[in-house]
């Protein structure tokens, strides 16, 4: 699904070269469900950002099937991501004056976007994970579990392939993080998501079926 | 409602009250400020349009060299220039010019006494002269060609006054009308006959006094004393009754213009008083408008800076969700033009209900609703929205959402 070589990403700061990722290889099979792990700065948000279209690799290669990410103009890129990428990130993201609903469907509205019945799909998939009598809920009104699934919801919405999260579970208590987590293996089992977890949490990463660890943005064998 | 693009600015614009109410106030004061003079001015350039169409003509166009003396006085050997001059004028659709009047003066002897002759054309002498037209002569009131009329509508059908006006406008060849003063002196009535050198003339109407020097000619059809005079188709002056608005912007010139070889002038003192009027309010209402524009979108600038700033982890999530820089874009636009439109409408509105409210007590004038300002207040407010929000909106679409989702 993913091809990535050699990539690397560097950022200057006050004049001098700073490395978030060195020379990272790897491939990512259909299907997987990843954790990445590794200290603070060791380059894993910069990766999961880079194989959703949202950080532009310094050098290397980034292939999606067969799609060179990169070499991709602004506006199919953002296709890319509305279509085929859910983002799971760890403050839910949610847009505070939208429902729950309407949340949901936001990915569904994007500009170039034909979707029939919005709304149909963002009622089933709040239904599916439990929240039919939070959808007309604002996010301040929900507890941060909900507002998890809600971002979960959000990240289906478009039926994508691949599950980006970065730390979903870095803000819930054990309890929640168990939810969170046991519905991520709920997609990956039985829907086939592909779903790459960045974590610190090793309880975590013990969900994830491989783990890949980075330090100083280069990946530990 | 069905939720899409409009849904998501609407739902902000709700959810942030006050900040949409500080931009807003910002250019519905800006707008309510030029509306409010705007209509003002337009009220007082009306009424004073108005007096001047009263005053009748207020250009007088002169042979070259000639003063006004000489067409008071109108010497044997004052100046003329062609008649032609007045198709000249017609020919070149000058906007602003509402009757020409073309005249020939000179001083003859009726009998043992001394009178100004004037050939007129009558039908436009009439419409120059607005004091005739309040005589029994005319019966009806002044038509005021600058300024709408306003006031009682005459009684008068179509026909009355074709028939009313028949009479006058029809001046014979061997007819003349008497001024008040020369009538009363010269013992003339209505059926008099008047013997002008040679030729014989009926005196058809004894004109209204007027306080002018018309109280004291005797007048005939500019043909005919053309040909008494055997000046060919000479004329000593045209009078024209011009509009002031035109006049302030420029007609003298444009007169000038097309006869080089004459002089022009206006009823100098209240028509320059009107033009630099005219001026000095072109002048503040541009300044005013700069400002405004400045100031306003400076504000509007301001507001949706701080809104973008406010935004920008729904501005990373939104482009993460697959939304391009296009729909963030037009997510901000949208709600900057919205701003504008209700900062417009209600700017005019504003503006106006001031302006009808202050006019008479600031300018002694009763001032009507403009409503082609409408359009101008949404034309201009959607500007200062659009021109203010332009760099805040750029720096939006062009936020990376790798760095805010890291800020997080």
């Amino acid at each position: 699904m993913y091809d990535i070589r050699n990539l690397s990403k560097v950022y200057n700061h006050r004049k001098e070269p700073v490395f978030a990722l060195r020379d990272v290889t790897w491939k990512v099979e259909p299907g997987s469900f990843t954790a990445i792990t590794g200290p603070s700065g060791s380059g894993k948000t910069t990766l999961l950002l880079s194989l959703g279209g949202l950080i532009q690799p310094s050098s290397g290669k980034l292939h999606y099937g067969d799609l060179d990410l990169y070499r991709l103009p602004a506006n199919r890129l953002a296709e890319f991501r509305n279509r085929s990428i859910g983002f799971v990130l760890q403050t839910f993201n949610l847009v505070p004056y939208l429902s729950a609903l309407e949340n949901v469907m936001l990915p569904m509205i994007a500009p170039g976007r034909k979707g029939s019945n919005p709304a149909d799909r963002a009622t089933s998939l709040l239904g599916d994970l439990g929240l039919s009598d939070r959808m007309d809920f604002l996010p301040r009104e929900l507890s941060v579990g909900q507002q998890q699934r809600v971002a979960i919801a959000r990240a289906l919405a478009n039926d994508p392939d691949v599950i980006l999260a970065d730390e979903p579970t870095g803000n819930l208590d054990p309890a929640l993080s168990d939810e969170i987590l046991n519905i991520l293996e709920k997609l990956n089992a039985e829907q086939g998501k592909t779903i790459v977890m960045v974590t610190h949490s090793p309880r975590a990463a013990g969900r994830a079926g491989t783990a890949l660890k980075l330090a100083e943005g280069r990946i530990e064998a | 409602m069905s939720f899409n693009k409009n849904t998501v600015v609407f739902r902000e614009l709700k959810q942030r009250k006050g900040r949409l109410f500080s931009g807003l106030l910002a250019i519905t004061l800006g707008i309510a400020v030029i509306v409010a003079i705007q209509s003002i001015t337009e009220a007082s350039r009306q009424v004073i349009a108005g007096k001047l169409d009263l005053l009748g003509a207020n250009i007088q166009i002169l042979p070259q060299g000639a003063s006004v003396d000489d067409y008071y006085s109108a010497d044997i050997d004052a100046p003329t220039f062609p008649g032609e001059y007045v198709d000249r004028i017609t020919a070149s659709m000058l906007p602003g010019i509402d009757n020409l009047s073309p005249k020939l003066t000179r001083k003859v002897k009726v009998g043992e006494n001394a009178v100004v002759l004037t050939g007129i054309l009558p039908r436009n002498e009439l419409a120059a002269k607005p004091v005739w037209q309040t005589s029994e002569l005319m019966g009806a009131g002044p038509a005021l060609t600058c300024a709408p009329s306003k006031g009682k509508e005459s009684t008068l059908t179509e026909e009355d006054r074709k028939a009313e006006r028949k009479a006058v406008e029809a001046l014979g060849e061997s007819e003349a009308w008497a001024g008040s003063l020369v009538a009363q002196k010269m013992a003339i009535r209505q059926g008099s006959t008047l013997d002008i050198q040679g030729m014989s003339f009926t005196v058809t109407h004894v004109l209204p006094e007027t306080g002018t020097v018309d109280d004291n000619r005797v007048f005939a059809h500019l043909r005919s004393v053309q040909k008494l005079l055997g000046v060919g188709n000479q004329v000593s002056n045209i009078e024209i009754m011009g509009c002031c608005n035109e006049i302030s912007e420029g007609l003298l010139g444009k007169l000038r213009n097309i006869l080089p070889d004459t002089r022009i002038m206006t009823i100098g003192h209240i028509v320059n008083t009107q033009i630099e009027t005219n001026r000095l309010m072109s002048r503040v209402t541009v300044v005013l408008l700069f400002l405004i524009v400045l100031v306003g979108s400076i504000s509007i600038g301001n507001y949706v800076w701080a809104n973008v700033e406010e935004r920008r982890k729904e501005i990373g999530t939104l482009i993460a969700i697959g939304w391009d820089r296009k729909g963030i874009y037009r997510l901000f636009l949208q709600k900057s033009i919205l701003l504008g439109v209700a900062g417009g409408l209600l700017g005019y509105l504003l503006g106006t209900v001031a302006a009808i409210i202050l006019g008479p007590y600031l300018a002694g004038l009763a001032i009507e609703p403009v409503f082609s300002y409408l359009l101008w207040s949404l034309f201009i407010a959607v500007l200062i929205a659009f021109l203010g929000s332009c760099y805040p909106v750029y720096r939006a679409a062009r936020l990376d959402p790798a760095v805010i989702m890291q800020e997080i």
